[in-house]
Parts: C-alpha cells; structure tokens; sequence
C-alpha cells in the first residue's frame, strides 16, 4: 500500500518528529539544519552586501521532463540570487502538502532540492511542514528563500542598462515552459522537451569574471524573455533591440510552440541567463558562458538602443515588432 | 489544421527571399505612384503578419487591413452570454478553447466563473471534450464550440462519436461560423475600398479555394489564398498588388498548394455537412448574416446543448466606447479605438478583438503597430 503524507504529519508531534527525522534530514543533512533550533544560527558570511529573496513554487505537474517541484524550488531562489551577483550561501525551505500525498513522491522532490543544492553549492538550513486537508492544495508546494552575499564594489541591475551595450542569452529559451505545458496538455511529443531547470551561480560567477564591467542580469522565468527584456527596458529607459534569427531555439520548442500556438519568446527558462554587458567584453563573456556547460548554447543576441523604454524585435525578414509584458495565461490557440 | 504550420518547407534562406519579395513589391508600388490596400482575412495571418513585422517592411507601399477572420472575436456579447448560462446548469463541466476563457459577457467572463467555482476545462479540441465526457459520465459536459470551417470538423466527429457510443452526456454549443458569408458582407457594405483580399489558408484547405472565387467574379475583387510563412503571405500580397496595378487580371489565385488541394479536403465537408446545417448567424461588426452560421441538424438534436438546456438570456447592453465592430470591418485600426491600451488592455479587455490570441487588437498591442526602430 502507498505510504502517504497525512494530517499527523503537520500537527507538530510525533508523526512531524518522524517525517522530518526520517526524510528532511537524512537528505539535507548540514549542521545548521541538524541543530535542530526554531531558528538556524549562522556566522556572518564576510565583507559585502546581503541579497535575500523568496519565491513559492506551485508547479503542476509536480513532475515533468527535466526535473520536478524540488529542483524548481532550489534552483528559482539560487538564480534570483546569483543574477543580483551574490554568491548563494543558505535558503530555506516551506512545504504546504495536501493530504494523502504520497511519501515516496515527497522523499524524491527532497532528493531533487538535496542534489539541486549541492549542485548550487547551498545549504538548506532551516524549513517547516503544514499538512493541509485533500482539496485544499494541490499535492505539494514549497517555499523556498534564499540568503546570498554580494561582494563589495559589485552593483547589478536595470539601473546600469546603457546605450551601446550587448544583450546576451546563455542557451536556448522556452525549454522549461513547453516541458510543463506538454505534460499538462498530455501531449507526447516524440523527442520529449525537457526542461532546463538548473543553478545558474557557477555560469554568473564565470561570466562576472570574465565580463567585469556587465550592467545586469536576469533569469528569464515566467513570462520569459520577451517579458524580461520588455521590463528591463521599461526599468532602463532605454529602447532594447533584439535579433529574432539570433535567438536561440530548439527545433523541438519551436515544434511544440508552433502545435500549441505559443511564442517561444514567452515561455519561461528556469536555467537561462540574459546579460547586459559592454559590447567590448561581450566576446568575452560570450565565450565564458560556451565555456560552461549551461551556456554551449549561448547568443549575442542584441543591443541597447537609445532613451525610450521599449523592447523590439527585429524579425527574420527584417521587420520589427514590439515585445510587450506576458498578459494573462499562456494559452493555447483556437484554429 | 495544425500539421499545417508544423510542416515547414519553407527553406533556410527564407529571410533573404522575403527581402528579395518586400524590395519588389515596394518597388513596383512605388513605380505606380500609388499605394494598395489590402485585407488579410485571417486572424492568423493577423497574427502572422504582426509577428514577422511585415507591416513594418511595407509601409508606405501596401496596407495591411485586418479582417473578421477571427472566430472568438466575431461571437456575439449575447452568444458569450449564452456560453456562460451553461455555468449555471448543476455539475455541469464547460469545456472551451483557451481563446474564449478571457472574453467579457455582459457581465461575466469563463475564467471568472471557473474562479467562482463552475468546473471550466480548456481542450485542445472538441474530441477532448468528448474524452472529458467518456470520463466523467455522471456529468453533463458542454463544449463550446467556436471557429470556422477549420475547427467545425472535429466538433462534427465529436458529435457523431458521441452518438455511435451513445453518449448522454456530451453537448456542443455550436457558434461555429462560415467564412464566406461574412467575406459577401463586408463587400457589400461597400466601404472598405479594398484592392485585395488575402484569403484564409486553412479554412481553404477545407473548401478549397474555389469557395473564394466569388471575390473576381461577382465583386471583381482579386483573392489569393496564403500560407502563414512570411514568404507565403508576402507572395500573396505580390500577386494581389500585381492586380490592383493592372499588371494582371483580378483572379483568385491559389498561393498555398503545398496545403489546398483542387475541391478542398471532402472528408471534412462530408462530414460538416451530415452533421451541420447553415443557420443564420450574429456576428459582431457585420451582425445577423443569413445562412452564415452552423447548427446542429435535428437528428443530432440530443446533443444540441441549446435545447437540452434552455435559459433565457436577455438581449445584452450595447458595449460602450468599443469599437471591435468597426476593427473586426477593417474600418478602424486597433490603435484608431479611443479604449486602446487605456481602459482596454490584454489583462483587462474590454472587447472580444484584445482577448483571442487571433484578435487584431490583441496583436497589435502585443507587436506594435509596425514601427521603424533604429539601434
């Protein structure tokens, strides 16, 4: 019979006691979590800024082609770090988990956030269970936060975003978003989309060093780049000019987008990068993120333009169009 | 009609030949001294054309209208109604397009009943909602179905599958349209003075392109059947601007062989056909057009969500300050709507044209109106 997940588990006794002894730690074992406080105690990590940050993870499916619910929540929350520039060092991590969620899907999800961490170079330090009834969550959420350190003298964001700047990305997008919709809709496709959910700190790390002057980095998630550039312009107020044909895309997304009636420039990357740099050290950072295994895949793939606030698109042809913000659900097409 | 798009034989140095294409039309329109004004019929050939920027490529030379060829965009505010009295009807499931969720009744929307509680399903397609039904035999299931010649097909195969299983729980909604009759009325209306009518390539692939040779012959409008490539489009406009210069006789020309067959595809018109009957039809911008819209024939009539569950729906209040009738005629660009991108955005609609992802709106708020950017 499955072993599931029941109200006990969150009431904070006996069954909690077990639930955690018996699957959180054994996988995310580090001293801070094993002390076992209401609060983990850390040494203040050295010289610089602290980033924080938090996201919740919903995803449904829970599982999908590439990763799952764990890895999603561990690598969300590191990237939202590593693209402010900081070094990720301790997150957290908050279960919300319907009743009568099975314990062998449980025991993998932390499996994944364990690998995912270690991956980051991370450590989970401190988390929390409630157990809510059937029909009042949809199998599991997590919450994760993250705490990094920003060395000194590092200052990311749109509000370096200048005229004249390259415009990177570090592989192909969409790949996330058509590996969960395709679950979703059930539709198999022949060669499975798989997403790239993925820590990105070991690729940001490279790509600071190797481009010491970048202005601004973003991990395209929801919404995806379209809506990561059409917000960075807006922040800026620099016009942005991207190449359609220099956007990387897989035949396999491009595919799914074209069956589904998607743009690909919207579906979101849980594992790409978009760099704003100066365009002398663009080489250089393009050839950095090659370098990587997360960025073989990696494009220059536009420039900053003047003072205005709006992204375009440089189409295939050579015409243009403008990139607007994701509005609403990414939904299919009717004919 | 998807494998359409899926297929794509258009070759690796598309982009060169459109610009080869784009410099000889402009080229030959600037020679005439004139421009021409052309209507895509198609909402995806709306679509299309925004997403490549070929608007921006021909400006100046030829104009590109956006017709009613978008089938969520043509419903009318009182069939939406209609749709969402179906959320009243008790352990109803209401399945839908993802197109219709967002679009505004009266006084509701889909997606704001799904948040009230009404159990809103999006499919694919109307076999789908027929699986929907299989599963969850207790439950009366509704599709909705919405589209043209394209999409009435499935909902006919899903109908008469529901019969030969004996289904008694599956109903459609049918606010499927044809497109033909809608092309006769934007003509006779007689205020669009268009040179040319690009006409939809895969309702054509159901009809053939025959179904459009009405344009030269009774209105002496030339037509030209396109592909949703670039290229494809590009060359229909080519052939069309070669007609209104008088470099050809105006003709309907097939641009999209590849896919539209002489006679069309007769499986699909036999089976619309048994299943269907014309009715007339509301569309919004043109409204009631006889003969324009399909109904279920009565011995399909169980299946006929309409009858199996009646509700009065009063006639719903003139939409106010919008003006998608006159965007969905060609009369108006989007932008031209004084409610654009103010009161009416995508995440706020207020008509129909800024919610389907084939509305001439919705494209041009998403892609712009077409403008040159330097950098």
């Amino acid at each position: 019979m499955t072993e599931r997940v029941t109200l006990a588990h969150g009431d904070g006794g006996e069954a909690t006691h077990r639930l955690i002894a018996e699957i959180f730690y054994p996988a995310l074992a580090n001293p801070a979590l094993l002390q076992g406080g209401d609060s983990a105690v850390l040494d203040p990590p050295g010289a610089g800024r602290l980033a924080l940050t938090t996201d919740s993870f919903v995803v449904h499916p829970i599982f999908f082609p590439g990763g799952d619910l764990g890895r999603l929540a561990v690598c969300g929350t590191v990237n939202d770090l590593a693209v402010a520039g900081a070094r990720p060092l301790w997150l957290s991590a908050g279960f919300i988990i319907e009743e009568g969620f099975p314990l062998a899907d449980l025991r993998r999800l932390v499996g994944s956030m364990a690998a995912a961490a270690a991956e980051a170079g991370v450590q989970i330090v401190a988390g929390d269970t409630k157990v809510v009834g059937r029909g009042q969550a949809d199998g599991c959420f997590i919450n994760t936060a993250g705490v990094g350190l920003v060395p000194q003298g590092r200052d990311l964001g749109a509000h370096r975003i200048r005229t004249g700047q390259a415009i990177l990305v570090s592989g192909p997008v969409g790949e996330h978003g058509v590996a969960v919709l395709s679950t979703r809709a059930g539709l198999a496709f022949e060669t499975p989309v798989v997403s790239d959910a993925a820590p990105l700190i070991a690729l940001a790390q490279a790509v600071l060093t190797a481009a010491p002057g970048a202005a601004c980095m973003r991990d395209p998630t929801r919404g995806g780049l379209a809506t990561a550039l059409a917000d960075l312009a807006a922040d800026s107020g620099c016009d942005l000019v991207v190449e359609e044909a220099e956007i990387p895309v897989s035949p396999q997304v491009e595919g799914a987008c074209d069956l589904l009636g998607l743009d690909p420039l919207y579906l979101a990357c849980e594992g790409r990068l978009l760099l704003f740099c100066p365009a002398e050290e663009a080489e250089a950072a393009l050839a950095a993120m090659r370098a990587h295994p997360l960025g073989r895949g990696a494009h220059i793939i536009g420039r900053v333009g003047g003072s205005g606030g709006r992204a375009f698109l440089r189409t295939a042809i050579g015409g243009t169009r403008r990139l607007e913000r994701l509005t609403g659900e990414n939904l299919p097409r009717i004919c | 009609m998807d494998e359409n798009t899926l297929a794509r034989p258009v070759p690796e140095d598309a982009p060169a030949a459109a610009a080869a294409w784009v410099e000889r039309i402009r080229r030959k329109v600037a020679e005439s001294g004139r421009t021409v004004r052309l209507m895509e019929f198609c909402g995806t050939h709306t679509m299309a054309i925004a997403r490549s920027g070929l608007r921006s490529l021909l400006r100046g030379a030829v104009e590109l209208v956006s017709g009613p060829g978008c089938p969520v965009c043509v419903t009318a505010d009182g069939e939406i109604d209609r749709m969402l009295a179906y959320c009243d009807v008790p352990g109803a499931i209401v399945a839908t397009y993802g197109d219709l969720l967002r679009v505004p009744g009266s006084h509701s929307s889909l997606a704001r009943r799904r948040a009230e509680g009404t159990d809103v399903r999006v499919v694919y397609s109307a076999l789908d909602a027929l699986q929907l039904a299989r599963e969850n035999p207790d439950r009366p299931v509704v599709f909705l179905g919405v589209g043209f010649e394209t999409t009435a097909p499935a909902a006919a195969l899903a109908v008469k599958t529901a019969r030969e299983e004996g289904l008694g729980n599956f109903y459609v909604h049918s606010a499927h349209k044809q497109t033909p009759p809608a092309m006769r009325a934007l003509l006779e209306a007689g205020d669009l003075k268009l040179d040319g009518i690009i006409c939809p390539g895969h309702v054509s692939t159901v009809l053939g392109a025959e179904a459009f040779a009405f344009l030269p012959a009774e209105y002496g409008v030339p037509g030209a059947v396109a592909g949703f490539e670039p290229l494809d489009i590009l060359l229909a406009v080519d052939h069309l601007v070669d007609a209104a210069l008088g470099r050809r006789s105006p003709d309907l020309w097939n641009g999209y062989p590849r896919w539209v067959r002489p006679g069309g595809n007769r499986r699909a018109q036999v089976l619309l056909n048994e299943v269907f009957r014309p009715c007339d039809a509301r569309w919004r911008g043109l409204g009631w057009l006889p003969g324009s819209g399909l109904c279920l024939r009565d011995e399909f009539a169980p299946f006929d969500a309409e009858t199996r569950f009646p509700a009065a729906v009063p006639e719903p209040p003139a939409r106010k300050g919008c003006r998608c009738g006159e965007v969905l005629r060609g009369l108006l660009t989007p932008a031209e709507c004084p409610l654009f991108g103010r009161a009416c955005r995508p995440e706020q609609p207020v008509g129909p044209c800024m919610v389907s992802s084939e509305g001439a709106c919705a494209a041009w708020y998403r892609y712009g109106p077409g403008e040159e950017v330097r950098a």
